[in-house]
């Protein structure tokens, strides 16, 4: 059942829409109803809010949250620290050492994460039903009195030392990290997430308290919960879990910024397939042609096999085993991603190539067939996302983080729907004529 | 890479449990999935979920890599990627148009023992897919050209996942030192010389044998009933004629290892060094009763998460490693494999972290597992699958590998039950058989210099 050797092998041609083919497209009859998710909002007596959708069939409660404020917090001079307090809130809190707090998660089957992002510094939780109290008890004892022992800081340093020392060798993660530091080179989005082999022998447990007490707290708070439990009940456990943290956090404002876009980068590296990574102009959640933005993404590169890069570079050419294009949304800016791989000799071609194709599609924009394609597949491919109670809890948050409201769900239909090909042509003009950084992560360029 | 876990916890779930999952009996996997046959031997299996409006449609031929004729190694795989490229009755790309339209997911996979297409839809698009499907597993069409370009795309990602990658270079070179006889020894992938000699010809002779419906599984997981599953199968897979009949799947079987092997992969690319180790063990589907199991509960103990031996001793109380981990990976036809890993901390030299593992396995030997770890191991893996069992494709793909590589239903249901029986003197006779140094790979990651290949 386990299958250490029969290592997948993922077949490339992910999610897409087709760029081929003669099928006169529908879109209101296909939709698929995404799953009855009645949200609830519930208001703890101490005013936490979060977004609740129950559901029994499974006897587990799935929590998703988030402190607004993320690695963009960390000390300029130091990065790396909310990643690090990522791995250390549930090594030891309150009465119990590091050790006592992995076997009462693992006598208790109950699964606590931190992760930090640039923006947020989210968690999650995931528990069956009947250990419910215990799970709240140890996420309540993770967020507010960790411990930051020696042992387990000292472990997780080494932990994270020694992922940077693997990337460091690594083309992809050299590549994305180039692509980074190129577009924000004075600004917090452009120091590395993880911090530098230098920062983290530097970061203390002063600097973790700090980002801890800075933005732990309830006022840059979001909550879902998916599963067995009802609103009551959530209420007291929420005042349980978040109720002595502080009523406000105090973060640091991170400017709004525009990607410095010009750069183009070689990194000299032995390998035979070179890595590409290229970024553009991108945009931002709250900008009004975000919708038209990730349609026209996904007509010229977005998931696979019809997106116009994956014809052009794949289909077509056999040049590359993957080829695509993204929106990077941070919230005080917006990036363009895109990637692919290829044998080292043909990397100038590839270049050439996609950058000639996303040249084409900036000046000319969709054509209506491409359109309705994209429309249909973003909004029947949406119940997708709502398939499993972790699934759904993250798809809540991540809808409270944008502040798009509680009815997103039911409207995001219409709002695709209302797309044109004007509205595609104008966001792709914008997006996509102006200069982008390329970065080549390979053998020199003979 | 290193740092990725090396095993995968084995997924199995259950997710019409009662409520108190874990004191409670032990839990069946799916209760309600149930299976039937169509005359022309198609195997159906149909695992009702009704809590979203979406199905899990997969169909898994009982044909992988290991099925890949000497020296031509990578058909297996390469046929998967040419299965897109259209058939008779459909251009090529109107299968992923018509599921993008729909707002679908699809894709497929390949592995040692089998290989497999699956789609995610609404459930009032099930039948389109079986339509799609059932077309292609008769009429399919294979042109020179896709050959071509197809080709060109299988060694680009030769290329990514192996080539640019030295830890997945040292993997090859584990597995092919693991097994002597046998056809794991051979990427799924494939050789890169032997892929580019890849040609239609290959393509077509594999289809030609093993993909027919009698060689096949179909598994629908998600928001149908076994009735329906059952007139839309016949309508649609049920029309097809047998095409062939395949042979018994032999995997020859490993001889008695004798000699305990080192392998060492050398490359300045690499800038973290990691150690890892296979022993060669028996699978689930060849092991003696309760053995498989046994080994899993015992990779559970050793290695499993942050309160396992290896994580406690190697990581936390001696601050030898980084990371460390074991387990175990039983899921093939022929033999399977214990896994040992982990990357040094600070100056700890590989030899050194080896050397724990020699340690860790004779402690094993001489004073076996307690009672506490036994219950915690074997309640984290019941309760995993409880959590499984929240996921429609999770469940499909449980099924589909049981059944495709030679197991029943009620060999995934009863897992949880067979997992529970397991006893404390059941794992050290496994780890007394299996756990013995003659029977291993260890494999040395390094940066030293290399010289220039690549």
């Amino acid at each position: 059942m386990t299958a250490i050797r029969t290592a997948a092998i993922l077949h490339a041609t992910r999610v897409a829409l087709a760029a081929i083919g003669f099928v006169t497209l529908l879109i209101g009859p296909l939709t698929v109803a995404a799953r009855a998710v009645e949200i609830e909002r519930v208001v703890s007596p101490l005013g936490i809010e979060a977004w609740l959708v129950e559901d029994d069939t499974v006897p587990l409660v799935a929590m998703s949250f988030a402190f607004i404020g993320g690695a963009a917090q960390d000390p300029a001079e130091r990065p790396g620290v909310a990643n690090m307090l990522s791995g250390l809130l549930d090594e030891g809190a309150g009465d119990l050492d590091s050790k006592a707090f992995q076997a009462t998660l693992d006598e208790f089957s109950i699964d606590i994460s931190f992760d930090a992002s640039r923006d947020a510094f989210a968690g999650s939780l995931k528990t069956l039903v009947e250990n419910r109290d215990q799970a709240a008890r140890l996420l309540r004892l993770a967020l507010t009195t960790p411990r930051f022992d020696i042992e387990p800081v000292e472990r997780i340093r080494a932990q994270i030392v020694a992922g940077i020392r693997s990337d460091e060798s690594d083309p992809d993660s050299i590549a994305g990290e180039t692509l980074i530091k190129a577009a924000f080179p004075d600004h917090p989005y452009g120091r590395p997430l993880e911090g530098t082999l230098d920062t983290v022998a530097a970061i203390t447990v002063d600097d973790l308290k700090t980002f801890h007490r800075r933005t732990i707290a309830r006022d840059n708070l979001r909550i879902a919960v998916v599963g067995a439990i009802d609103a009551t009940s959530l209420a007291r456990l929420l005042d349980d879990v978040f109720g002595s943290l502080p009523a406000k956090a105090e973060l640091s404002s991170v400017p709004d910024v525009e990607p410095a876009l010009s750069e183009r980068v070689d990194v000299v590296m032995d390998i035979p397939q070179t890595v590409l990574s290229l970024a553009g102009k991108g945009i931002t959640r709250s900008d009004p042609d975000f919708i038209p933005a990730s349609v026209a993404t996904l007509i010229l590169g977005g998931g696979g096999l019809s997106s116009r890069l994956y014809h052009e570079v794949r289909e077509k050419r056999g040049l590359a085993y993957s080829v695509g294009i993204g929106l990077h949304v941070y919230d005080h800016a917006g990036l363009v991603v895109g990637g692919t791989k290829t044998r080292a000799d043909q990397a100038d071609n590839v270049v050439a190539l996609i950058e000639a194709e996303i040249a084409r599609f900036a000046s000319e924009g969709p054509t209506e067939e491409e359109l309705a394609k994209a429309k249909g597949y973003l909004i029947g491919s949406y119940a997708l996302r709502f398939t499993t109670s972790t699934r759904i809890a993250r798809q809540l948050l991540a809808i409270q983080l944008d502040n798009l409201g509680i009815d997103y769900i039911d409207h995001r239909k219409d709002l695709i729907g209302a797309v044109t090909v004007d509205d595609v042509r104008r966001v792709a003009k914008r997006l996509f004529s102006g200069d982008m950084i390329v970065v080549r992560v390979g053998q020199a360029a003979s | 890479m290193p740092l990725r876990r090396l095993v995968p916890t084995v997924i199995v779930s259950a997710f019409s449990l009662v409520a108190a999952a874990v004191a409670a009996p032990t839990p069946k996997i799916a209760p309600d999935a149930g299976s039937f046959s169509l005359d022309n031997g198609l195997l159906v299996v149909v695992i009702p979920d009704h809590r979203a409006p979406v199905v899990t449609h997969m169909v898994w031929y009982k044909a992988g890599s290991a099925e890949d004729p000497p020296g031509k190694s990578g058909i297996a795989h390469f046929l998967e990627h040419l299965m897109f490229k259209g058939t008779a009755n459909h251009p090529p790309g109107e299968l992923r148009q018509r599921i993008a339209e729909i707002g679908g997911n699809d894709n497929a996979f390949t592995t040692y023992d089998y290989t497999a297409y699956h789609q995610t839809v609404a459930r009032e698009h099930l039948g389109l897919m079986m339509e799609f499907e059932a077309d292609r597993m008769a009429s399919l069409v294979i042109d020179d050209a896709a050959i071509a370009t197809e080709r060109e795309v299988i060694i680009e990602e030769r290329r990514s996942r192996i080539d640019n990658e030295p830890g997945a270079q040292l993997g090859e070179a584990i597995d092919a030192a693991l097994f002597q006889n046998g056809r794991y020894g051979i990427p799924v992938i494939g050789w890169a010389h032997e892929m580019a000699a890849l040609d239609r010809t290959d393509a077509l002779a594999f289809y030609e044998r093993y993909y027919t419906p009698n060689n096949a599984v179909l598994v629908v997981a998600g928001d149908v009933t076994e009735a329906e599953v059952r007139r839309l199968a016949e309508a649609t897979y049920g029309k097809l004629p047998r095409r062939a009949e395949p042979p018994p799947r032999i995997r020859a079987r490993e001889p008695l290892p004798l000699a305990a092997r080192t392998v060492t992969l050398a490359d300045p690319r690499v800038s973290l060094p990691a150690v890892r180790r296979l022993y060669l063990t028996p699978s689930y589907g060849n092991a003696a009763p309760g053995e498989a199991e046994a080994l899993d509960v015992l990779g559970e103990i050793l290695g499993g998460g942050t309160t396992s031996r290896f994580y406690r001793r190697l990581v936390v109380e001696k601050s030898l490693a980084a990371s460390a981990g074991a387990g175990y990976g039983g899921g093939a036809i022929g033999e399977g494999s214990f896994a040992m890993y982990a990357v040094p901390r600070d100056q700890t030299s590989l030899e050194a972290l080896a050397a724990e593992f020699d340690a860790i396995v004779q402690e094993l030997l001489d004073n076996g597992v307690t009672e506490d770890e036994l219950v915690r191991a074997k309640r984290r893996m019941i309760t995993d699958s409880i959590y499984a069992g929240d996921s429609q494709s999770a469940l499909a793909r449980m099924f589909g590998r049981a059944l495709a590589s030679g197991g029943s239903l009620a060999d995934v249901q009863d897992w949880p039950q067979r997992i529970e029986a397991v006893g404390a003197e059941d794992i050290l006779a496994a780890a007394r058989k299996y756990l013995d140094i003659r029977r291993s790979v260890t494999g040395y990651l390094t940066g030293a210099p290399g010289d220039g290949r690549t």
